[in-house]
Order: C-alpha cells, then structure tokens, then sequence
C-alpha cells in the first residue's frame, strides 16, 4: 500500500537546482538527458519561499547546484536569504563565471562554504571532458580566491577511466591549492553518465590501484597531522551489497529542480512516477502526503528477493533509478545486490570495462545539440 | 601551552528544533551531538580556556561532579576530528 506516511523524519538536506544551463559538456553530467527540453526555471520569490519552508520543515543543510547555479543573477539574494534563514549554504560550482569580486560579495552575504569541481589535474585533460579551452586556467584562479578569501574548500573531481591513473596528481594538486576536502567522486551511472557508462566505466585493476593510491595518500597525510580530508566514492558497480542510496528514499534528502519539481534525488526524474511541483503544492504536503515521495518509503512495495531480506532496513534494496535503468521496472532490487536476479547485467558492465577502448571522442557530450536528440526519442 | 579552543572557520554550532538537540555543521555534513556534547560546544568562542570551560560546565551541572576528565576527553577527539583548533 502506497498511502502517506507520518513517521517519515523531515528533510534535513535542500538540494537547490537553480538552473540547468550550464557553460561546460562533462559527459558524466547528472542533469537530465532532455533537459533542454525544460527551459522554465523559478523566480526569484519563488525560490526564497522554497526556502523559508524548507527551512521552517527543518534542513539545515543547503546546496546551491545546477547546472551552474553561477549563470543566476539573483545568486546574492538567494545566498543572503538562505543564510538570514539559518542554513548552512553550499555554493556547488564549476568555477565558471565566478570572479574574486564574486566570491567576496557572496562571502559577504554569508555563503558558508565554495565546491570547485574539476574534471582532471592537468589542462589538456580537464579542458577536453569539460569542453571548455579556458576552464582548467580559470578553475585554479578561482579556488585560489577562494582559500585567499577565507572559505572552506572542497575540491570534487568525478573519477572515470580516462582520469582514474591521476589520483597522486589530483591529491598533490588539491593539497597544493589549500582543500579542505577532496571529493573522489567515482562516476555514478545516471543521467549522461549512464548513456556513456562504457566509455567512463573504469576496469577493476585501474579501481584497485587508484584505491591503493588514495590509502597511502591518507597515510601520509595522518602522519603529518595534516588537516585535508579525502573522500573517495567507490564505484557500486563493484559491489556485492547495493548502497543504502540517499539514506532511504524520502528520508533526509529534497531536491528542488530548476522548474520547481520536487525530487527524493537528482536522478529520481527519470522515473516513471509523477512528481509534485512547489508551485503547486506546499512542501509539507510535498515532503509528507504526496503519493511521488511515499511511493518507496517503508518495506511494503519491495519484491523478492529483497522483502525476505534480513538487510533490507540496511540498504532498503539499493537506488530505485540504476533498478529501474538496468531492469525496467524500479521496484526491482538493485541488480548491484548479488541476489538480484538481474545481477548478471553488472557483471556484463565489469567484463565490457575489462575490454573497454573508447576515447573521449567517443563519448556523447552534455550539450543542448546532443540533448536534443534525446528528447525528440 | 595553548588552551583556548575555538571552531574551525567553515564550522557551525547551532541548535536546531526540528531534531531537538545541538549540531555541528560543516561543509556538506551535519553532526547531530548529545546533550553533553553540545553543552561542551556551546562554551567553545575562541575566548573561553579549557579551565574556564569546565568551570563554567561545573557551576552549571552541580549533581555532575568533576568535569575535567569528559571535558578534555571530548575537546581532544574534537581536535583529532579538525572541528575545533587550539589557539
């Protein structure tokens, strides 16, 4: 029975997707495959009352994210408005369009804390997943304003097959420039990624030494009592057990698209399940009564082999989206999990990367020209 | 030797309704703390020593008894965590 359910905890986390636009192609993009085909975006007013009641339902923690969230002009007034709120803001960029002056003001009206992504530890590399001549230059300008002006820093790098062998460039990189954190994103296959996933997919031997790499970096860093936290998010596709994804569905995680669509996730779009808009509806109502955030709380709507599982509470059967992208129907159990019966098409993935030999002309880049193909399919 | 704890920049203490308790909040993460340690934090301003903290948490929490002990124990895994540094 899918019906609300009053024992869900609120949203303690606001993911804030104010745009789509975005001056970089990453091919591992996490936005929607037709999201030129979704134009409309939130006002202003309409995003500070986003986050008022957010706020008020209690999150705490706040991501500015996109697309790039730079391309909004009204960037200022949301950041004061949130921080006046009492979030804890993140600005979630990829340092394109930002300037020293920038990240003053946006210090200025309380911004917390600045992600700089990057996309390689070298120029050409990053220039070429990034499809942009200037963004490794303009990357390292922006997070040394960044540090200069007082903020903490995360560096996030999304790790995939064509970048896996730079782990002690990217850590001396990001040690030199000052982070606070690193992110080692390894890629997760949503969205562009999944249409890419052959071309990004690392092998198992690659994933093995870039592990190694990251363990004695870590060491090392212990031992000089030095501050930078490394994070390194393993790849699921080498798992056996799936990942409790986003801490159960409708647990702590909102998500707000440009076009004001209510999100359990990022990914969560791609369902085929109907989700609230805030123009539309209150996020209580939203968060607590609509049948698109219930749809997959508690254990009642889970198939075998998952609803005999003694581990469903752990892991709740896994990421409903790589169910639903891998198997066609998103009640499955993550064919990540060894029990699932559809496991066999992750192994078909590890054994395609064992072979894998596409370039990086080879992947489809996240640009208006090639979304347009997806949504005329 | 210095004494005076104090949140590291990017760290924030605040107490927050929703989950009636104190938390520590840091880029992208959330730390929800236990009464104790959140009255620990909330004496952590860059002013305070560690003497003049556990004094403050001893008149506070008579029935407590002596504090020293949890106060450093705490403060020190703190350090350990980088959320506070010692001034």
């Amino acid at each position: 029975m899918r019906c609300s359910d009053a024992s869900a905890g609120p949203p303690l986390w606001l993911l804030a997707e104010l745009t789509y636009r975005c001056p970089l192609q990453c091919p591992y993009c996490s936005n929607p495959l037709d999201y030129a085909d979704r134009e409309q975006e939130l006002s202003t007013e309409q995003w500070l009352d986003v986050l008022r009641q957010g706020r008020a339902m209690g999150a705490a923690q706040l991501g500015f994210s996109g697309g790039e969230p730079l391309v909004r002009q009204d960037l200022p007034e949301l950041i004061a408005g949130a921080r006046e709120l009492g979030y804890y803001t993140n600005l979630i960029t990829s340092g394109l369009g930002l300037t020293e002056a920038k990240v003053q003001a946006f210090a200025e009206a309380g911004l917390d804390h600045i992600q700089v992504s990057f996309q390689a530890s070298d120029p050409e590399l990053n220039n070429a997943v990034a499809g942009s001549k200037k963004a490794f230059e303009q990357k390292l300008a922006m997070a040394r304003a960044v540090k200069e002006a007082g903020y903490p820093m995360v560096l996030n790098f999304v790790i995939h097959r064509h970048n896996i062998h730079q782990m002690s460039d990217i850590l001396t990189l990001c040690e030199s420039l000052g982070a606070d954190y690193v992110e080692l994103a390894t890629c997760q296959y949503y969205g562009w990624a999944f249409a890419n996933r052959e071309g990004l997919m690392p092998s198992r031997g690659q994933l093995e030494t870039a592990e190694a790499t990251v363990n004695h970096f870590r060491d090392d860093l212990r031992e000089r009592d030095h501050p930078m936290k490394v994070i390194f998010v393993t790849p699921d596709y080498y798992e056996e057990r799936p990942k409790a994804c986003m801490n159960g569905w409708g647990s702590l995680f909102l998500t707000v698209a440009p076009d004001g669509t209510a999100l359990p996730c990022h990914s969560a779009r791609l369902l085929p399940i109907e989700f609230p808009n805030v123009k539309s509806m209150s996020l209580e109502e939203i968060w607590y009564q609509s049948p698109g955030f219930n749809h997959y709380r508690g254990d009642s709507w889970m198939p075998e082999p998952c609803r005999s599982c003694d581990e469903k509470d752990k892991d709740f059967g896994g990421c409903r989206c790589q169910a639903y992208l891998l198997t066609g129907d998103a009640d499955n159990a993550d064919p990540v999990c060894g029990k699932s019966p559809h496991h066999d098409r992750i192994l078909a993935a590890r054994t395609a990367a064992e072979h894998a030999t596409a370039g990086l002309d080879d992947l489809v880049y996240r640009n208006t020209k090639n979304s347009r193909v997806f949504f005329r399919k | 030797m210095a004494d005076i704890p104090n949140l590291r920049r990017g760290f924030r203490f605040q107490w927050e309704p929703a989950q009636q308790s104190h938390v520590l909040l840091y880029p992208e993460g959330m730390v929800k703390l236990n009464a104790s340690a959140g009255a620990i934090l909330a004496e952590v301003d860059g002013v305070q020593s560690i003497q003049e903290i556990i004094a403050s948490l001893e008149s506070k929490f008579p029935e407590a008894g002596s504090l020293s002990g949890d106060v450093e124990q705490f403060l020190a895994d703190a350090a350990n965590q980088h959320w506070i540094e010692w001034l």
